[in-house]
């Protein structure tokens, strides 16, 4: 009699179970604080749908995860969606027919007429057909200032990079570093990738990274951001944090006086209660040359056999997209929602400033975009010796770094 | 004629329990290891990135290898480390287990202490020594509250020495089993020879270097392979301890085939690493092998 009531109650567990929600495995590689309130976002309007988000964070950036994920699609094991830097990341897993084709939804919600800028699909259309869900629109090119840094040190705030290596030993008097940059290597590259285009200027960019032309890249203008790098490295001499919100901290808590990081760092700003113009500034572009690049996250969904995940991998791609989930995500992470037509009343002063040069298109595209991963941890290489070894010149490191652009692809 | 028959049966049946015992082994031993080491051959010859694929390039990768600062680095770094972790690690190995073998007190005690750090897996060895060797908590931290306030004492953060804080974490960990090994060759040699050798006046030392040491050859054999697989396949304790770093001076090959295989998503630049990793291998072994195993032969 017993047995038959535990079996009876065990059915309708089991009956239950079947008949709720999905449960969908999203990967992603967003563990800061700014990050996963972020992406809380995300779980709970996907929850909503009657699915369930079954979190798959993955610490240690980028570099840590992106082997992780593709590992466990191409062996096999694939996730209901994960995370890629929209470009040329997932381009094999793409092409080697690993990945969902959303073209059909696409169409039918009608993303071409709302994602804005149009390139950012670009990047994830392949041969006409959308692989990848773009949900927010990053910049690297900007510097964060620490006004407490600045005030215990007796100067002014800086307007531009100049002025802040002007700042430097002063700062350096009173004990701050300069200069906050973490040690993984992608910060290193990102710094010097965001110098590029302040320094040398947008055509300069392009003709380094999307021409792939050696000759300029070997030239007196990429020498002039090598000066400017070998300053940034003598001010992040004594900076020794790993993670890119262990150095943001820095400069939150005034030890350090800036640092060069895309506007996810923003996120951490907002979480520890800071106030932009008040306790920290921001400099698009360095302060320089007011562009920044358009890149960002976007997801993928591998194909699924299951017909049921496959269905809430839909509700997922539409969950993301929707107005009310942008705005909630992209305030909580810093970045710029995707959609042109969604109200952003509540954007901070440093988001205006990034609207507004996205308004006037003062834009360049993001270098994982224009190089392969391979060519990134090439250059990878490269700045983690150039930043750790005072004694290489940057005349050795632009040899070095004119050989990597000479050999990409 | 019939007795003759069951005398000498086919040699392919004979001892038939034990070869079909092996099979599995035999078939996981060329499957895996030649096949698969075949394949990464092959395909090192390819431009593959994410995905394996057949597209031969020839020598490409092989060029762009021996022109990458970072691959010169990681071989020199493992030539630095593997000869001082082999001559180190035999010499204190040995050392450690002539003087347990002096028939000293508790000498189960000391075997176990010093075979302890053997039981640790190489990332916790890696992140225990990343601490003691790091400035601001770890040995100069201690030695300056001591009193010395100059002592510097921070090789993971110095590009010149940080191998050399690799060897000792590297040591710290591996020289209890060499001690282990060569505790039980000295104990494997005969009593009678020690007492002849006393009769006829040697002093210890000489006993040691003339006498015992060329008859544990077989244990040093068995050691010197143990040690040597050990150092070329280093990776974990590179990691927990610095990740290469500071710059790229301590990196190892096994990391940067690691690293283009899957972060940097060059398939063919990893395997054109590795391969190049077994051929130094190969070149070491095989002469030694032919030597030791060919000579046998011709003896025999």
């Amino acid at each position: 009699m017993r047995l038959r009531f535990l079996a009876a109650a065990l059915a309708s567990v089991s009956f239950t179970s079947l008949a709720s929600a999905t449960d969908l495995e999203v990967t992603h590689w967003w563990t800061s604080g700014g990050e996963a309130a972020a992406v809380a976002e995300f779980a709970k309007a996907f929850d909503a749908t009657g699915n369930k988000w079954v979190d798959g964070a993955i610490a240690g950036g980028g570099n840590t995860a992106r082997p992780v994920f593709i590992s466990r699609i191409t062996g096999g094991d694939p996730m209901g969606a994960t995370q890629f830097n929209h470009g040329r990341q997932a381009e094999e897993l793409v092409e080697a027919g690993l990945m969902r084709d959303f073209t059909e939804l696409a169409e039918k919600e009608g993303w071409k007429n709302f994602i804005r800028p149009v390139s950012l699909l670009d990047g994830c259309t392949k041969d006409g057909k959308i692989y990848c869900v773009p949900i927010n629109i990053h910049s690297w090119q900007w510097l964060w200032l620490s006004h407490k840094a600045f005030e215990d040190a007796g100067v002014p705030v800086p307007k531009n990079w100049d002025e802040f290596v002007a700042a430097a030993p002063a700062l350096e008097k009173a004990g701050k570093t300069p200069l906050a940059i973490g040690g993984q290597p992608w910060q290193r590259t990102g710094v010097f990738n965001v110098l590029i285009p302040a320094i040398a200027g947008k055509d300069v960019f392009l003709k380094v990274y999307q021409d792939k032309d050696e000759t300029v890249a070997a030239g007196p203008e990429i020498a002039k951001v090598f000066k400017a790098a070998d300053d940034a490295r003598r001010m992040a001499a004594k900076s020794n944090v790993q993670d890119w919100n262990q150095a943001t901290n820095l400069v939150i808590t005034g030890q350090a006086g800036g640092q060069i990081m895309g506007d996810w760092a923003q996120g951490e700003f907002q979480v520890a209660g800071q106030v932009a113009g008040k306790d920290y500034s921001c400099l698009p572009g360095l302060g320089v040359n007011e562009l920044i690049s358009v890149g960002g996250d976007a997801f993928y969904f591998p194909i699924m056999k299951d017909e049921a995940k496959a269905k809430a991998q839909e509700a997922l791609a539409s969950v993301m997209l929707s107005p009310a989930t942008q705005v909630a995500f992209n305030l909580k992470k810093g970045s710029v929602p995707v959609r042109g037509d969604v109200d952003l009343a509540a954007a901070n002063d440093c988001m205006k400033k990034g609207l507004d040069i996205l308004a006037k298109d003062n834009t360049i595209p993001d270098p994982p975009r224009l190089n392969t991963e391979d060519t990134n941890n090439q250059l990878n290489d490269l700045f983690v010796a150039f930043f750790a070894t005072p004694s290489m010149t940057p005349e050795e490191a632009q040899k070095r770094y004119a050989e990597i652009i000479a050999n990409a692809d | 004629m019939a007795t003759d028959a069951s005398r000498r049966p086919n040699s392919l049946f004979r001892n038939l329990n034990a070869k079909i015992a092996s099979i599995p082994m035999i078939f996981t031993a060329l499957v895996v290891f030649v096949g698969g080491t075949i394949w990464t051959v092959v395909y090192s010859f390819t431009n593959s990135r994410l995905l394996p694929r057949l597209n031969f390039v020839g020598l490409d990768q092989y060029e762009r290898l021996w022109t990458t600062p970072r691959w010169i680095a990681s071989i020199q770094n493992l030539l630095i480390y593997g000869t001082l972790s082999l001559i180190f690690s035999l010499l204190i190995g040995f050392l450690l287990a002539a003087l347990l073998d002096q028939k000293i007190r508790f000498e189960n005690t000391f075997r176990t202490i010093i075979l302890y750090p053997f039981a640790l897996s190489f990332i916790v060895t890696g992140l225990v020594w990343q601490w003691l060797l790091n400035p601001d908590f770890g040995v100069q931290h201690f030695v300056r509250s001591l009193g010395w306030e100059t002592f510097t004492f921070n090789p993971l953060y110095d590009q010149s020495i940080v191998i050399y804080g690799i060897l000792i974490a590297g040591l710290w960990q591996g020289t209890g089993l060499v001690m282990c090994l060569m505790l039980a060759g000295l104990r494997g040699i005969d009593e009678d020879i020690w007492k002849a050798a006393r009769v006829d006046g040697i002093p210890m030392w000489k006993t040691y270097l003339f006498i015992v040491i060329p008859m544990m050859r077989p244990v040093f054999v068995t050691t010197l392979v143990i040690i040597a697989s050990g150092i070329v396949r280093i990776y974990d304790l590179v990691v927990a301890q610095t990740s290469g770093g500071p710059g790229f001076a301590s990196e190892v090959p096994a990391k940067y085939v690691y690293d283009y295989m899957f972060s940097a998503q060059n398939l063919g630049q990893g395997f054109a690493a590795s391969t190049m990793m077994l051929l130094t291998v190969m070149i070491v072994v095989v002469p030694w092998a032919y030597l030791e195993f060919g000579g046998r032969n011709k003896r025999g």
